[in-house]
């Protein structure tokens, strides 16, 4: 370690100003903040010093998705077991899995990162730990059997668009990992939906065994077929299939309390978002007819269904694109949960509702603190007055 | 009545004129650089398009379409198809409304007349606007109650959109956007990116 960082100290000079290498001060700066704590302090006005940064932020975030993954990568090997009928070992099954995942891990973090790290060279700022998390978020939104070159695509459409062009990490306005999955959801829609893709190697037609559906309980709700749902304790524990990281609540609530313990995910926008959801579900419930059996499903399975779970703990407590003031994050939360089980029961069209729901929020953020902080002046305005 | 809720929330969310049909940019992009004017917009283009709606369905039915003379001149009537004068006749009302509601702000808020400029007299002009009145015709609406609905529902979903991009540029401005994309570069893809949110309503039949 010692020795790294003498050569590290040599070869410094040489990218600071007016060194040999200048141009690539950032990505020296990158790798030197990423391998060591950077002595930089703030040097003018007052703060409130704390060792909390923006690569501990990260870090964080990427320690409390680590549940989920690695439950993915055992719930893939399962589900493919299941798939050709066959009964695998727990380590077998988790070896499939993380074979499938890494590649997916790998092209994201790849293509996110040399985008970031070419926008960072030529804007000449550095390159921020932000697309850590995104870039592991990515593979877990998909399909597990999604092309690599379409996850390739919608992560540079994602970085470059969703992030670059508004000024890099911090300054996006909506959630990057869901621009790479709403892109993927309407560029290759038949790639995104259906009963194969959801499964490791079902869609190239791995010996099925008969009467294995890889549909996911929500494309089953969504048509109606409210018997082929699994029981609420399956669908906690999360061995059914749908998008990688989404199935299994429990591992995404181990993440939620990681986020929460540590105050890096806003409680607010959580419990709100969730609050939404449930309020919705039960609205539903009391409209509930015979012609449609999905209204009249139990509001706390919609919690448990789909992406929900998910989308409330990682998605919508994103803290550069939710709201900002506080009474607003109690908005934005309730809407987005409200939103989110309205276009999954209402919408024929989609299955699922949260990705575009908490997209949608994320649009209508600034708005919402805008009437907030509004409503704010005016009450104190009028105790001025009074 | 059911069928009125209908009408007004999907042409709030789902055939949205900024985010479904692209119609009205100009002034979209051009006065959204705050949220207080463009609320003063949306709020004129919610007036504008309530009025102008209702009343170009009454010319349609009346006057324009073929055989709508029925009850002035009788049977002689069926022949007569005015249909090619709609444009003009729509635009005639619109821009007379459009003055009106000029004056109107000009009397009891100069600020925002100020600040409109312009655009506010070129809301005659916007095409959302005219793109209503050729809506509420394709569309056949079968009474006066849901072209005035169908009008003001258009309106509420403009201002929305509006309103919610002047948010997002307010927040935005002092951000780090490359030199080429700063002011109505952003503001393009951002709308790009509100439509990708706005998606999440289509489909959706009530």
């Amino acid at each position: 370690m010692k020795g790294l960082r003498n050569y590290i100290d040599k070869i410094k000079p040489n990218f600071e100003k007016g060194g040999k290498f200048e141009k690539f001060r950032s990505t020296f700066d990158a790798f030197e903040t990423l391998l060591f704590v950077p002595d930089k302090v703030t040097f003018k006005g007052s703060h409130i010093r704390d060792s909390i940064d923006m690569k501990r932020t990260m870090g964080i975030v990427v320690l409390a998705v680590m549940p989920a993954l690695l439950f993915a990568m055992w719930n893939i090997g399962n589900l493919h077991a299941q798939s050709i009928g066959e009964t695998w070992t727990f380590w077998e099954m988790f070896g499939f899995g993380l074979l499938k995942m890494i590649p997916l891990i790998a092209v994201s973090y790849i293509v996110g990162l040399s985008i970031e790290f070419m926008f960072a060279q030529i804007r000449g700022h550095e390159v921020n730990e932000g697309f850590l998390v995104s870039g592991m978020l990515i593979p877990l939104i998909v399909p597990v059997d999604v092309p690599l070159w379409m996850v390739a695509v919608a992560t540079a459409f994602a970085v470059i668009i969703g992030k670059e062009v508004f000024g890099g990490t911090g300054m996006n306005i909506v959630n990057p990992a869901l621009t790479a999955r709403a892109f993927l959801f309407f560029a290759y829609p038949s790639d995104m939906s259906g009963t194969k893709v959801w499964i490791a190697d079902l869609a190239q037609g791995h010996g099925i065994v008969d009467g294995f559906s890889g549909a996911t309980p929500l494309a089953n709700a969504a048509e109606g077929a409210m018997n082929k749902l699994p029981s609420a304790l399956e669908m906690f524990i999360g061995n059914i299939p749908g998008s990688v990281g989404e199935t299994s609540t429990l591992a995404i609530l181990i993440g939620a309390a990681i986020l929460l313990f540590t105050g890096i995910g806003n409680w607010k926008i959580m419990i709100s978002f969730f609050i939404g959801g449930l309020a919705m579900g039960l609205l539903l419930n009391a409209f509930a007819t015979d012609t449609n059996p999905y209204m009249a499903l139990p509001a706390y399975e919609h919690l448990l269904l789909g992406g929900f779970a998910f989308g409330g703990v990682f998605m919508i407590t994103d803290p550069v694109t939710a709201a900002q003031t506080q009474r607003g994050k109690w908005i934005y939360g309730f809407l987005g949960g409200f939103i989110a089980i309205l276009v999954r029961v209402i919408n024929p069209a989609y299955p699922e509702g949260v990705m575009l729901a908490i997209l949608l929020m994320n649009v209508f953020a600034p708005l919402i603190d805008y009437y907030v902080i509004r409503a704010n002046i005016k009450r104190r305005l009028k105790r001025v007055k009074a | 009545m059911e069928e009125l809720l209908n009408i007004f929330v999907k042409s709030i969310f789902i055939d949205n004129m900024i985010f479904a049909y692209f119609l009205g940019m100009c002034s979209y992009l051009a006065v959204s650089k705050t949220v207080e004017t463009s609320t003063g917009l949306g709020i004129a283009v919610i007036f504008v398009l309530g009025i102008t709606v209702p009343v170009n369905y009454l010319l349609e039915y009346y006057i324009l379409k073929k055989g709508a003379l029925a009850w002035l001149l009788g049977d002689a009537a069926s022949s007569i198809d005015l249909s090619f004068l709609s444009f003009i006749m729509f635009i005639a009302v619109i821009a007379s409304m459009v003055q009106l509601v000029e004056m109107i702000v000009e009397k009891f808020s100069p600020s925002l007349y100020a600040a409109l400029g312009i655009f506010l007299p070129l809301i005659a002009v916007n095409c959302a606007i005219l793109g209503g009145a050729l809506f509420m015709q394709e569309r056949e609406y079968s009474s006066i109650a849901e072209a005035s609905v169908f009008g003001l529902g258009s309106g509420v979903g403009w201002f929305l959109a509006i309103v919610g991009i002047a948010a997002i540029r307010e927040k935005i401005k002092y951000s780090n956007i490359p030199a080429p994309l700063r002011g109505i570069g952003i503001t393009f893809i951002a709308t790009g990116l509100m439509g990708i949110a706005f998606m999440s309503f289509m489909g959706i039949k009530l």
